[in-house]
């Protein structure tokens, strides 16, 4: 029993850091209509960049209390939303928006995001190679607690760090005039034109926000495990988009619960099955979601709800 | 003095494809004026060629004597143009006063007041604004969609077919909301199928066929007109359903 409930807590970990990144990715869904593919390269974007600032250029400052990182993990982090801001601006401004307005199709935009998936995996492993690396070589001890569950304090702050994270997105789309606005265009954009919404720089702020997850979920990552150029094509892209389904597309909240989810899922099926194998887990997710019920758990909306 | 709006020669329709091929009109202020014609006649596309989401190819549309052809729409509303469009005219998963916040985004600092003046105009929206469009009924919906595009508070206000699959008993609430706005200083300019009841409280009234002016009078005068009444209001047929 307390080793399925040591899962739980890993899965709760890892579905932490996949529904952070699937809620960036389902809102982009929500206002542009289109899946990126290439969101998990900028998750992995976004390890990198932080690691720039907080190995390459040294900035680790004091360690925070409890957990392996110091001080400079948060300029890392600032660092890497900026830059993952500046990619997704940039892509959308000289990629997405030129296809958008051509209406070339939906196709199109997927083979755009593929392409600039591919292109982000490649200057990523130009830059800094294909070896794995770590934002510190130090051991961080796990805590334990009752039951012998055992936890270290970075993955405690993961978890915790979901829901506040999850808590502002939800102020800032339900309490702010620009989050209204989000929800707006993500409603009916030529509606949100024809009522003087500046949908432009709405699209651009869908695009800084979901960096803002991007970067936090891509960093979380990196201290649970490693960084590699190819994380976000060979662990994140297909669970945040299981999550995406599984909560219902378009619907950051559902995300956040399906990343869950697939995260425990993930985890506790290695009590029966070999953690090669682990992967496929969210793949069944998905298939078995679309079929029994395409709309997901919770509707499809940015909103919260159909 | 010019007209608030003026249409003039317009060409217009979606891609090589022209729908509208010489249409002229006028918009004094405070009036009501209704488009009518048969399907097909360019009624709707005229409406979103002077709104700016269709590209005029010839002509001119003028606000107040100024030039306003081809200009985006978003620039079209801060100069005092609302447009209602047929269909998908409110934002679904928005509540009430969301969609009302929403029509009045350019608007600074008194959004609440004109939401609560707007409401006034609406009192089936009043009674419940936290209300989402999503589970609104059609009229519900058709009057949400009017006060959306009234926030801004418009000197034209542009409809397209605002009563269109709505029952008798609604479209009558409709229409006499939208009398309550020409009477506030609005003025409208209004494509309608439901003609008869449209003419009936129009000033003036355009017939198009196949993208052209046929012809042009007053709402009542047109619709006691015989052969107008016979050719595109079903008038002929003591019940039959409006033609126009």
């Amino acid at each position: 029993m307390t080793e399925i409930l040591q899962l739980v807590l890993v899965g709760l970990v890892v579905g932490s850091i996949i529904g952070l990144g699937a809620m960036g990715l389902t809102l982009v869904y929500g206002v542009f209509k289109f899946a990126n593919f290439a969101h998990a390269d900028l998750m992995t974007l976004a390890m990198y960049l932080a690691f720039f600032v907080y190995v390459d250029i040294g900035l680790v400052g004091g360690h925070i209390g409890p957990f392996s990182f110091g001080w400079g993990m948060i300029a890392a982090v600032l660092f890497a939303w900026a830059g993952v801001a500046a990619v997704s601006v940039g892509a959308d401004r000289f990629v997405f928006r030129r296809l958008r307005a051509r209406q070339t199709g939906l196709l199109n935009l997927e083979i755009a995001a593929l392409g600039i998936a591919i292109a982000l995996q490649a200057v990523v492993q130009a830059i800094w190679g294909s070896a794995p690396l770590r934002y510190h070589h130090e051991i961080h001890e796990a805590w334990t607690f009752a039951g012998g569950l055992k936890l270290k304090s970075d993955q405690l702050l993961f978890i915790v760090l979901m829901p506040v994270l999850a808590l502002g997105l939800y102020v800032l789309l339900h309490r702010t005039r620009l989050g209204t606005a989000m929800r707006a265009t993500a409603d009916n954009a030529p509606l949100a034109e024809a009522s003087g919404i500046d949908t432009e720089r709405v699209r651009m702020a869908t695009w800084v926000i979901a960096a803002a997850l991007t970067a936090v979920a891509g960093v979380m990552f990196a201290l649970q495990s490693q960084l590699r150029f190819d994380a976000g094509f060979e662990f994140l892209l297909l669970p945040m988009f299981a999550a995406v389904i599984l909560g219902g597309i378009g619907n950051p909240w559902g995300a956040l619960v399906g990343g869950l989810i697939v995260g425990v899922s993930q985890e506790v099926s290695t009590e029966w099955i070999n953690t090669g194998f682990k992967p496929a887990v969210p793949f069944v997710l998905l298939i078995a979601m679309l079929i029994v019920r395409p709309r997901g758990l919770f509707g499809s909306s940015i909103g919260g709800s159909s | 003095m010019s007209a608030l709006l003026e249409v003039d020669a317009v060409r217009a329709g979606y891609g090589s494809v022209m729908i509208v091929h010489d249409v002229s009109l006028r918009l004094e202020r405070g009036e009501l004026v209704t488009i009518i014609g048969p399907n097909g006649a360019g009624k709707s596309t005229l409406l979103k060629a002077i709104f700016g989401l269709l590209p005029v190819s010839e002509g001119q549309v003028r606000l107040e004597g100024n030039e306003v052809t081809d200009e985006m729409p978003s620039r079209i509303v801060r100069l005092g143009v609302s447009f209602v469009p047929q269909t998908e005219n409110v934002f679904p998963s928005l509540t009430i006063r969301e969609n009302l916040a929403m029509g009045g985004y350019q608007r600074s600092g008194d959004v609440d007041d004109r939401i609560a003046e707007v409401l006034g105009l609406f009192p089936e929206l009043a009674e419940r604004p936290g209300a989402r469009a999503s589970h609104l009924s059609g009229g519900q919906r058709q009057a949400l969609a009017i006060a959306r595009a009234l926030m801004l508070d418009p000197k034209v206000l542009l409809l397209d077919e605002p009563t269109a699959a709505l029952s008798p008993v609604r479209r009558g609430e409709i229409f006499d909301r939208l009398q309550a706005v020409r009477e506030g200083g609005v003025a409208l300019l209004m494509v309608e199928q439901n003609a008869r009841e449209a003419l009936a409280i129009s000033d003036r009234a355009y017939l198009l066929v196949d993208g052209r002016n046929a012809h042009e009078q007053a709402g009542p005068e047109m619709l006691a007109n015989p052969e107008v009444g016979r050719m595109f209001l079903g008038l002929d047929s003591a019940d039959g359903e409006d033609g126009a």
